[in-house]
């Protein structure tokens, strides 16, 4: 279907380099969802090798539309969002705070 | 050509008059819903209760003489990505599934204070990635126009619940088209705002620099009227525009005499040849109506693609990450947190959404940024440059919304590039921050309907709306 890429990109997409990137985006993927996964980037990355022909080297980049400015407001108290309502969409909490599984693997719940 | 259903602008009359009231003109909607939403399934939720109620509250106001809103009693839809304080807002995703924010988003207070009623929650691809609304995972939603159709997407849902006579008007939101394409395949108004114009206050996000909300409707004037309410200036969106909402709907009868309308004179491959004869019909029409023709060139334009897809799958990376099993919606529970992260994301996300964020992660990473991500934003800087130039030969430009008509269910979603390729007309709007909107002009292949679009420099609006209501008058 696709060809692989050329001149100054990178070179073709991995399946090791796939799994680093599940890791790095806290997926866990099954090893056929990584297989496809590896397909399916690479065609894409092939594709996205077009702007490769690009002379880019004198063009600044354009992150935002217009330009972004901190915004401030005046410093008064406003009600802030309801700590119980909040605490109610969680899929757990525990005396005002939200409840989450020891971060360090001590052990199975 | 006639409308199959009341408009926004004379639903809010008639009501206004006393010619019918808003539980009247709510019951006719929720008749349209129970008949045929099985069949279509534009809805995540009918929030029947809540509209009845608000209906009620809007005749009590009138009967009792209390000034109402612009659009007092009028039943619309909003896409299931705008928080809605109490009332489940899920982006058709199961990592959201049950989620109940705990506030409105401004556009949807703004609605509420115009006196709008709700009538639900509207389908959608997954976090509004997608151009087909196959993506979600509550199912498919069809096109009311032919069943056997996608509706576009990825506010599909929304585009479905207007085509279909569910709602008056509803909301969408436009990452890279997904207002103007399924406005487009289902025959509708759909409008993309100057990016700032409307508040993304509330709207989940999706790509930051690129999302903006707008509206579908079957007419320009309803649509001037909904841009009216939910735009201006809001100061909880630290990207929201200082300058106040420019009247729309004193404008649509300026005609478009003297305007200079761009024509792009290498028009990319793939389109079908009723969709470019439309154009033609088009161009006719605005010259036909006082408008010169100008042709006009995006030598950048075939790259926006890349751009787009490099741009708004980083973005998404990073607003995804909020995803976790924390603090909203479904937990998957393992030993430990890093575990329950990455359970609870694969078992909550779907197939585009996990592609989007493998993606942009990939196009972030360390050794990857400058040759992907890097890129794109100079490819978007390009583009940029490229209407700057345009514009100085023209006032708006003419594309198609879409290079075809709607297309079976099924058809493009073996290969993601192929369901990428739809949005070609309508992502370098949002890289550049410009207006655009999609406007219906007559029928393509297997009768189903064309969008014009008409594309308009940031803050162009009252430009843009005008050449859209005299393609209407024309159509």
């Amino acid at each position: 279907m696709s060809t692989p890429s050329s001149g100054s990109s990178p070179a073709r997409i991995t399946s090791e380099v796939v799994a680093k990137v599940a890791k790095l985006s806290s997926l866990h993927l099954s090893d056929d969802e990584l297989a496809l996964m590896t397909t399916q980037l690479s065609g894409m990355l092939d594709h996205f090798a077009d702007i490769d022909k690009l002379d880019l080297s004198n063009v600044a980049p354009l992150a935002q539309p217009f330009p972004l400015k901190n915004v401030f407001r005046e410093d008064v108290v406003v009600a802030g969002l309801d700590r119980d309502e909040v605490l109610a969409a969680a899929p757990a909490a525990e005396d005002g705070r939200f409840r989450v599984p020891p971060s360090l693997g001590l052990g199975e719940q | 050509m006639t409308k199959p259903f009341a408009t926004v602008v004379d639903i809010a009359a008639d009501i206004a008059a006393g010619k019918t009231s808003a539980v009247e003109v709510l019951e006719q909607h929720l008749a349209r819903i129970t008949e045929r939403e099985s069949d279509i399934h534009a809805f995540n939720l009918v929030t029947t209760e809540q509209a009845r109620a608000t209906a009620q509250q809007v005749d009590a106001d009138i009967k009792a003489g209390k000034p109402v809103g612009p659009l007092a009693g009028v039943p619309v839809a909003l896409k299931d990505n705008m928080c809605t304080r109490g009332i489940e807002t899920t982006c058709s995703s199961k990592i959201l599934e049950g989620w109940k924010p705990p506030y409105d988003a401004t556009v949807v207070t703004r609605l509420q204070q115009a006196g709008a009623v709700m009538v639900g929650k509207t389908n959608l691809d997954e976090f509004a990635m997608g151009s087909s609304t196959e993506n979600s995972a509550f199912g498919p939603t069809k096109n009311p126009l032919d069943t056997s159709r996608v509706p576009g997407g990825s506010s599909g849902g929304s585009a479905a619940a207007v085509a279909a006579g569910f709602a008056a008007a509803s909301l969408g939101s436009d990452t890279g088209g997904s207002i103007r394409q399924p406005a487009s395949l289902c025959g509708l108004v759909g409008v993309k705002p100057t990016y700032g114009l409307v508040s993304r206050q509330g709207i989940v996000a999706f790509a930051s620099s690129l999302d903006q909300v707008g509206p579908f409707t079957h007419t320009v004037a309803d649509a001037a009227l909904m841009m009216e309410v939910i735009g201006g200036h809001d100061p909880l969106d630290s990207t929201s525009l200082p300058q106040p909402m420019p009247s729309l709907t004193s404008v649509l009868g300026q005609g478009v005499k003297g305007m200079r309308i761009g024509r792009l004179a290498d028009m990319p491959d793939g389109c079908e040849p009723e969709v470019l004869a439309r154009m033609d019909a088009a161009y006719v029409a605005l010259q036909a109506a006082g408008a010169t023709i100008v042709d006009i060139a995006l030598p950048s334009l075939s790259y926006c693609l890349t751009a787009y897809y490099l741009v708004a799958p980083a973005e998404a990376s990073s607003n995804l990450a909020r995803y976790d099993g924390v603090r909203y919606g479904m937990r998957v529970e393992t030993g430990d947190l890093h575990s329950m992260y990455g359970a609870t994301r694969a078992a909550g996300f779907g197939a585009e959404v996990k592609r989007r964020i493998m993606l942009g992660t990939y196009a972030l990473s360390a050794g990857y940024f400058d040759a992907y991500y890097g890129k794109a934003l100079k490819v978007r800087r390009l583009i940029a440059n490229d209407f700057a130039a345009a514009y100085e030969k023209c006032d708006v430009i003419l594309t198609p919304t879409s290079p075809t008509v709607a297309f079976p269910l099924g058809d493009k979603t073996s290969d993601p590039l192929t369901m990428y390729l739809c949005d070609i007309f309508t992502i370098p709007t949002n890289l550049a921050g410009h207006a655009a909107m999609s406007v219906p002009f007559g029928t393509g292949a297997h009768n189903m309907p064309v969008g014009v679009q008409v594309l308009a420099p940031a803050l162009g609006e009252q430009t843009m709306f005008r050449v859209a209501a005299e393609l209407e008058r024309a159509s």
